[in-house]
């Protein structure tokens, strides 16, 4: 039997649903995983990103520490966080310092884009500052501002399977386990589910960006650039 | 904390892993431009194809690192090619993206004087439109080199790796010096990476030196 129809039997296999082990379970984990890292850095991340964007000062930190960021590679950021306890606690401190970057660097590039005309007029019809930063800012950069978070959330669902490798839980397991055991149906089951997740989490994005951004300012991207959304973002 | 003496006596090791990781690192950037610069050109020919072309590399760019190289697993084994196969697949999106940006950014008056000068339609991209497009290109692989940089130490796990066999040997050996001679290496290398390619950008355009200047 080759290695589809193995690993399709794997996951069709009633064993492989019950249980800590099942698929239900490490699914669970590893959305709830996702879920409050990617909240973290948002309540970190936002504020941060739209202060920095509003007031123009610390821009050039903020993008420093970002490139530099990138330079380290997520493997070793994880294991770096394990004395902080292994599995979930320093899987998640890792993920959450990961997925900051991105969401206040297109949170504060969101905010310088806006057209300054735009800005002027808003002051000019008697909006004070945090009127002009939530009335109009953040609605006209709220397409890259949205790409940020969508960017960090595909990262952290990705970055999420190598908690495995700290004893964490999530469908990293799958993998991780399955290399160790050499067995091959269990690694590519765990590597489709991880991959379908990652990309159901990008898809679903898309879907947010659809509802949230004003249609006038959708028409205005397509024309444009597009697609620095993946600008920021790096496999993990 | 740190280990002075294990970091003296394992040059060798150390060294060893650190050339795996340029190794690891430039035939997949290398790969990866190769095939970028057929799909960039192919794009910037045929509009239509554009479409496809990220979409198809888009998504090999979303599948987490470790499910692609788990994918292939069975097939290439814990092997050099799994590794590749993986780290290419990820330089394609920025690559190719830059190569159709950049070609794309030659101003209009440029092209019809190339035109108006007798070149061929192959001699206007090769002596204008890439050259000129040489600044977002090179953005592009910068990004993907160190990116790649950040990526070789997940092919530890089959067996790959460079520096990051020594991240994963100092967690397993609980040996905090191996570990962070890996984390080091990889930074200095990915930052050592960057530099470079700028240099060599610097060097392949000559024009915007003087314009800066």
């Amino acid at each position: 039997m080759d290695v589809i129809s193995q690993t399709i039997a794997w996951l069709t296999d009633q064993a492989h649903w019950q249980g800590s082990d099942g698929i239900p379970i490490r699914l669970l984990e590893h959305i709830e995983l996702s879920v409050a890292a990617v909240l973290l850095a948002v309540l970190i991340g936002l504020p941060l990103g739209l202060a920095v964007g509003h007031t123009g000062r610390g821009g050039a930190i903020v993008m420093t520490i970002s490139n530099l960021g990138r330079a380290i590679p997520s493997l070793a950021i994880i294991i770096a966080c394990v004395p902080l306890g292994l599995g979930f606690r320093a899987t998640l401190v890792a993920l959450v310092l990961l997925a900051i970057p991105p969401i206040v660097t297109n949170a504060y590039a969101g905010i310088r884009e806006v057209d300054r005309d735009l800005l002027e007029a808003a002051r000019g019809m008697g909006l004070g500052g945090r009127q002009v930063l939530l009335r109009v800012e953040v609605p006209a950069g709220l397409p890259v501002i949205l790409a940020g978070i969508r960017t960090s959330a595909v990262q952290v669902v990705a970055t999420a399977t190598l908690g495995a490798i700290v004893a964490g839980g999530g469908l990293g397991r799958y993998i991780v386990d399955g290399f160790a055991l050499r067995d091959s149906p269990r690694i590519v089951a765990g590597a489709v589910l991880v991959a379908g997740l990652a990309i159901l989490t990008e898809l679903a994005f898309a879907l947010l960006e659809r509802v949230a951004v004003s249609p006038g300012l959708r028409l205005e991207r397509r024309a444009g650039q597009g697609l620095e959304a993946s600008e920021a973002r790096q496999p993990a | 904390m740190i280990d002075v003496g294990w970091i003296a006596g394992h040059l060798g090791t150390i060294g060893g892993s650190a050339w795996e990781h340029v190794v690891l690192t430039v035939v997949a950037v290398g790969v990866g431009f190769a095939i970028s610069l057929v799909l960039g050109l192919l794009a910037s020919r045929l509009r239509w194809t554009y479409g496809p072309i990220t979409a198809v590399t888009g998504l090999m760019y979303t599948i987490p690192s470790l499910a692609l190289f788990a994918i292939l697993v069975p097939y290439t084994g814990f092997s050099l090619l799994t590794a590749e196969i993986g780290l290419v697949s990820y330089t394609l999106l920025i690559i190719t993206r830059n190569i159709v940006v950049g070609v794309d950014g030659v101003a209009p008056e440029i092209r019809e004087a190339a035109a108006a000068m007798g070149l061929t339609r192959r001699q206007q991209l090769l002596r204008v439109e890439l050259p000129l497009a040489v600044p977002v290109i090179m953005a592009g692989v910068r990004v993907a080199t160190v990116t790649t940089i950040g990526l070789v130490t997940v092919t530890a796990l089959i067996g790959q790796g460079g520096l990051g066999q020594q991240i994963l040997l100092g967690y397993q050996l609980q040996f905090p010096t191996r570990f962070f001679v890996g984390v080091v290496g990889s930074v200095i290398l990915a930052v050592g990476a960057d530099l470079g390619l700028l240099r060599l950008q610097r060097w392949l355009t000559p024009w915007e030196r003087a314009k800066v200047g």
